[in-house]
């Protein structure tokens, strides 16, 4: 909310600057987010003074006018039509940037004459819609004098952020008062003496509201006031709407804006002759609509609360009025409307409308539930002032709504939740400036709260008030209590054993990215689809529409983008969420990650590869490593979800659970979500990995160091092409138990020497002796049983 | 028995002759061979008188010795000589790169995260986590945001599809919901921090619909606003690495918590340089307060018995701060230019002991 300094003094007796009202009004909790000094931003706009104005000789519209500046005499083409000799106008030399358009003036020849500046209207300067004719100053104005002061138009503006809760904070008056609580100067009193009526109102008012839907207006306060002459207001209230941002129409309506600034008291005036009837407060009928004041037209429905007359609505309670029944020049029997109306009902009526009003505004926080009638007296004694005329007495339908309460403070309660002993005649003095009613008590106070505080409820908010007037930089810094000398693991062995998989990850040379929990539905189809119930609502855009059912579609979308720059090879990784269904239990943490592109860079010494599923199978790997998963006892299986290539993929499986699956992706896929080349990728699914046993301690189990040598034996076996590599491992392992330490493949053969349809699947065997060195006997042994069991469960014999 | 001295001059200049390996060995064969001339004077020895073969023998063993020894010491400066010059032609260029390693980046909001957390470890809380996809209840409602309330709109939030019962799941709009999930399960006392994933449809240069929070959480009896700032303040400067960074507390306002703080920390922008530290602005960075009571009662704790602090803060946000990171959205955008100008390598795992920044 804005607010000026001259019109905060209105409310607050003052000595301090501007610079000590920012600082307190900040740490009173309203934030002071600029300051416009406008004496600053329109210094170079000075009086001049017009010499003389002679018609352009080559332009009908143009004269050419010589400007005293008060240091010299400077030529300027002028088209308004107000220009004349003898004047006093606007004067900005060239060099100098116009506010309203951001352009900078430059000096130059128009239509064959010299122009060195300019003499600016009032819509040039930012300051109204008026672009008419220069702005015409005062004849005593002082020459080369900045204009600003001369037109009191250097009066500091504050955008201040009012939070949500201070509705008392969206006039200017409730500012003043926390200022003065603080002991920033002295609130001004501000009495409001009812003005005596003088004839019942001609206009009725009553609530027309079912029970149900009573607090939409729980009281409507009117008046009529007759034979008013409405007009440009006063050049003082112009000019503080002005510097609001608030644009001045005319004195009845600019009177109302007054007091919606001055103390959060939102006010309509009717144009009384336009009025047909009495007043009732109704629910809109469906099917009603309402021409409003800012010339737009809205369609009404049963939630909303009408302000009607007998021809219909002419005003939609708490959010704006009618244009057919507002006030114009012609306006000369006004009536007024003070009014309470329910803060859900109004902001539920202005987000359905998509309609923001000053009015809305503080009604939807809250008005001060006691200020219908004082509003009322106020209005109508400044529009007596301004547009003369004669009230009518006051008509009042409803009542106010019960607001009084009391809140019990206890003295030790500040310190205990606050950290900062008050004392309690400092909290009375507090509490009793920002307008509460305390009677001291022995261990506390007991405070009746004012009727504008409508969010003081409970003994915290009392606490808040103390500290936040005594200042929270008093309050003493104090260390959180240590409960163990050393410090304790904050960490579940599920939360890091994914940092591992992190690190792990990274240390492989992938590159990890944080990508949304959205995707594009239509891809999402293609990665298992996604239930409705994860189809966003009200989504960000149709590429961000569902749930992610998995991340590698947004890693395959990042891959390519990063293509597109020119870096194919990517190796990018994510350890984030993928949802199943709306379930805490639908959501699943996973690895993920694709390669794209060559193995790496071109060297000297070695060749790039394209990567390849036993890239991603190996990050697969590395990645359950660290989340300590017995990698050694996965097995293979080639049921990998349809995403991937049905035969270049996999899944490792700890028994039957899936842990992870990895492969080249499918090439359907890739080409639907418009992938270039081809791409590998995998998905470790965290959670499926059993966490460890709590097994006592740390220590690892005994080292058993053999001193007999390990044998190395190597076997070929010819098997069938559609034998697994796995499959000949594992009966390798199958036929020695003790002394086999280890087996790997390390050839893979088809070609000459090889018959058709099979292949050659070279194993390097580690026998390791733990008692005594083999004998050839036993080795031969081993290689036999190895063969046989090879034979026996692939059907491989021995390679010749 | 002959003069021994012409044989040995000659032996001795023969080794000393020896241009190569393959020489020195043919002179060692025809000085000391089977059929060497030292080794045919050795035969003549047993002809002699026992006197005299002693003496002669004598001297054709001192002899065979010295040739003996010549042979050898000539061998080694032979060998000496051929590897120097192998080692001279066996030349590679050492200013060739070597292979190439690939090396990962740790993404920034990764690494914040572990910074973050061996912080509040260090002054007593654990990591708690929650569910992205939350009820109403947890959200808003438990946390004193009632349907209606004006600060519902303010959170923009992202709702599913309808259920049978007519309720609808939201994307939580802050980490606040695991505080009322973790009151609800855990009796006080009660040290928790959650970072993690945050929902608001919204999105323009400064706001992405998908950004990380971290939430804070401390219920017992004793806690109050001058503990809160300990800990913040604490974290601030451990966070930033400023021993003396200005922190500062200002009333503000939030559903679920009385009385409710922004925090600032201390900047200057001199020159459009923004620095953490002692200037002439402040940078608000984070939102606290106690904890509301009707939001304790909400999550079955009695507001009578306990009472607490929470805080929340945007993890981008304090990341961007402390490196310098200019655009919130690039975080999101898997650059691989930007993740590894602004990513971390994967050794840098920050601890109190070593230090958070290396």
């Amino acid at each position: 909310m804005k607010i000026t300094l001259a019109w905060l003094r209105d409310h607050l007796d003052t000595e301090s600057d501007l610079a000590t009202i920012v600082a307190r009004l900040t740490m009173l909790g309203h934030e002071v987010d600029a300051i416009d000094d406008p004496s600053a931003r329109l210094a170079p706009f000075t009086v001049g003074h017009v010499v003389s104005a002679v018609q352009h000789p080559n332009a009908d519209r143009l004269r050419v006018c010589v400007v005293d500046t008060g240091t010299d005499r400077v030529q300027v083409v002028c088209g308004a039509p107000n220009a004349r000799a003898g004047m006093k106008g606007v004067f900005a030399r060239a060099g100098t940037v116009i506010p309203r358009t951001g352009l900078l003036l430059k000096a130059g020849q128009i239509r064959g004459e010299a122009s060195n500046g300019m003499l600016c209207s009032a819509y040039e300067m930012g300051l109204s819609d008026d672009h008419e004719g220069i702005i015409d100053l005062p004849a005593d104005a002082p020459v080369g004098q900045p204009f600003a002061k001369v037109l009191g138009l250097d009066d500091p503006v504050l955008d201040v952020k009012v939070t949500p809760n201070r509705a008392d904070c969206l006039g200017i008056r409730g500012l003043a008062r926390d200022l003065a609580a603080a002991g920033v100067g002295r609130l001004r009193p501000r009495d409001v003496v009812p003005v005596a009526g003088r004839f019942p109102s001609p206009i009725g008012v009553r609530l027309d509201l079912p029970a149900a839907v009573a607090g939409a207006c729980p009281m409507y306060a009117g008046r009529y006031v007759r034979g008013v002459r409405n007009g440009p207001s006063p050049q003082w209230l112009q000019r503080r709407l002005l510097a609001l941002g608030l644009r001045p129409i005319s004195a009845l309506v600019d009177i109302t804006n007054f007091f919606t600034m001055d103390v959060a008291r939102p006010l309509h005036v009717f144009d009384a002759d336009a009025l047909a009837g009495d007043i009732a407060v109704r629910p809109c009928v469906p099917g009603e609509s309402l021409q409003a004041l800012n010339g737009k037209t809205y369609e009404l429905d049963g939630e909303m609360t009408a302000i009607a007359d007998d021809d219909g609505v002419v005003g939609l309670g708490g959010v704006i009025g009618g244009e057919g029944t507002g006030c114009t020049a012609d306006t000369v029997n006004v009536f007024i409307e003070s009014a309470l109306f329910d803060p859900v009902r109004t902001a539920a009526t202005g987000r359905k409308l998509g309609l923001q009003t000053d009015a809305r505004y503080r009604f939807e926080r809250g008005v001060d539930p006691a200020s219908a009638v004082p509003g009322i007296e106020a209005a109508t004694r400044m529009i007596m002032e301004i547009c003369g005329g004669e009230p009518s007495e006051v008509v009042v339908a409803g009542a106010e709504p019960a607001w009084r309460r009391s809140v019990r403070l206890r003295n030790a309660r500040t310190a205990e939740l606050g950290g900062l002993p008050v004392p309690p005649e400092e909290g009375q003095r507090i509490l009793e400036a920002l307008g509460a009613a305390v009677q001291p008590e022995a261990d506390g106070l007991t405070v009746a709260i004012p009727s504008w505080r409508g969010d003081i409820e409970g003994e915290a908010d009392l606490v808040e008030e103390l500290l936040r007037v005594h200042g929270y930089d008093a309050i003493p810094v104090v260390p959180l209590p240590r409960e163990h000398a050393v410090t304790r693991p904050a960490l579940t062995p599920a939360q890091r054993r994914a940092g591992h998989a992190r690190r792990a990850l990274a240390a492989r040379g992938l590159v990890e990215a944080v990508t949304f929990s959205f995707m594009p539905g239509r891809d999402a189809e293609h990665f298992g689809g996604v239930a409705e119930a994860l189809r966003l609502v009200n989504p960000i855009s149709a590429d961000l529409d569902v749930m992610r059912p998995s991340i590698l579609p947004n890693l395959i979308a990042a891959a390519g983008r990063n293509a597109d720059r020119g870096f194919a090879d990517a190796a990018l990784f994510e350890i984030g969420p993928q949802y199943a269904d709306d379930t805490p239990h639908g959501q699943a943490l996973v690895a993920a990650g694709v390669r794209a592109g060559q193995s790496g860079v071109r060297h000297w010494s070695a060749v790039p590869r394209p990567v390849d599923v036993f890239d991603v199978k190996g990050d697969a790997l590395a990645a359950l490593a660290a989340l300590a998963a017995p990698v050694e006892s996965l097995q293979t299986t080639t049921d990998a979800p349809a995403w991937y290539h049905p035969g270049r993929s996999g899944v490792l499986r700890l028994g039957t659970v899936a842990l992870a699956r990895f492969g080249e992706l499918h090439p359907g896929v890739l080409q639907a979500l418009g992938a270039k080349g081809s791409l590998v990728g995998f998905e470790v699914l965290v959670d499926a990995v059993p966490l460890p046993r709590a097994k006592g301690g740390a220590a690892r189990p005994a080292l058993v160091l053999s001193p007999f040598q390990p044998i190395v034996r190597d076997f070929a076996f010819l098997v069938d092409d559609a034998v697994a590599a796995e499959a000949v491992t594992r009966a390798v392992r199958a036929a020695e138990r003790k002394l086999l330490s280890g087996v790997r493949v390390f050839d893979v053969y088809r070609g000459a020497g090889v018959p058709e349809g099979r292949k050659s699947i070279a194993v390097e065997v580690t026998l390791q002796p733990a008692t005594a060195t083999l004998t050839e006997e036993q080795i031969e042994a081993v290689a036999a049983r190895i063969v046989a069991q090879v034979n026996k469960t692939t059907g491989g014999v021995l390679r010749s | 028995m002959a003069d021994l001295e012409p044989l040995r001059s000659r032996s001795l200049a023969a080794v000393a002759a020896a241009g190569d390996l393959d020489q020195l060995e043919a002179v060692r064969i025809a000085a000391l061979g089977r059929k060497g001339e030292i080794t045919e004077q050795m035969k003549t020895l047993g002809g002699l008188a026992p006197d005299a073969r002693r003496a002669a023998g004598q001297a054709l063993n001192a002899l065979k010795d010295e040739v003996t020894a010549a042979l050898e010491a000539r061998r080694a400066a032979l060998e000496t000589d051929a590897l120097a010059r192998r080692l001279a032609a066996d030349r590679i260029d050492v200013t060739l790169p070597p292979r190439p390693d690939a090396e990962g980046r740790v993404h920034p909001i990764s690494q914040t995260i572990d910074e973050l957390t061996a912080i509040f470890a260090d002054m007593g809380f654990a990591v708690a986590e929650g569910p992205h996809i939350e009820e109403d209840f947890y959200n808003f409602t438990a946390l004193n945001i009632p349907p209606e309330h004006p600060a519902r709109q303010e959170h923009d939030t992202f709702y599913l599809p309808p259920r049978a019962d007519g309720t609808r799941l939201v994307l939580r709009t802050h980490t606040s919901p695991v505080q009322i999930r973790t009151m609800m399960r855990d009796r006080p006392p009660i040290r928790i921090i959650v970072p993690g994933r945050t929902f608001r449809c919204d999105d323009d240069a400064t706001h992405s619909p998908m950004f990380h929070q971290v939430e804070g959480l401390v219920v017992d009896r004793t806690t109050h606003m001058g503990h809160l700032k300990g800990c913040l303040i604490e974290f601030c400067r451990a966070f930033f690495g400023v021993d003396d960074l200005p922190v500062r507390f200002r009333p503000s306002y939030f559903p679920f918590t009385e009385p409710s703080a922004e925090v600032d920390i201390g900047c200057s922008r001199e020159g459009g340089q923004l620095k953490i530290g002692h200037g002439a602005d402040w940078l608000e960075i984070l939102g606290c307060g106690m904890v509301h009571p009707k939001v304790l009662a909400n999550a079955g704790v009695d507001p009578t018995e306990y009472q607490g602090f929470a805080f929340g803060m945007g993890i981008e946000r304090i990341a961007m701060l402390k490196y310098g990171i200019p655009d919130l959205r690039t975080f999101y955008d898997s650059d691989l230019r930007w993740l590894r100008h602004y990513g971390f390598v994967p050794l840098d795992v920050p601890t109190l002991a070593g230090g958070l920044t290396r």
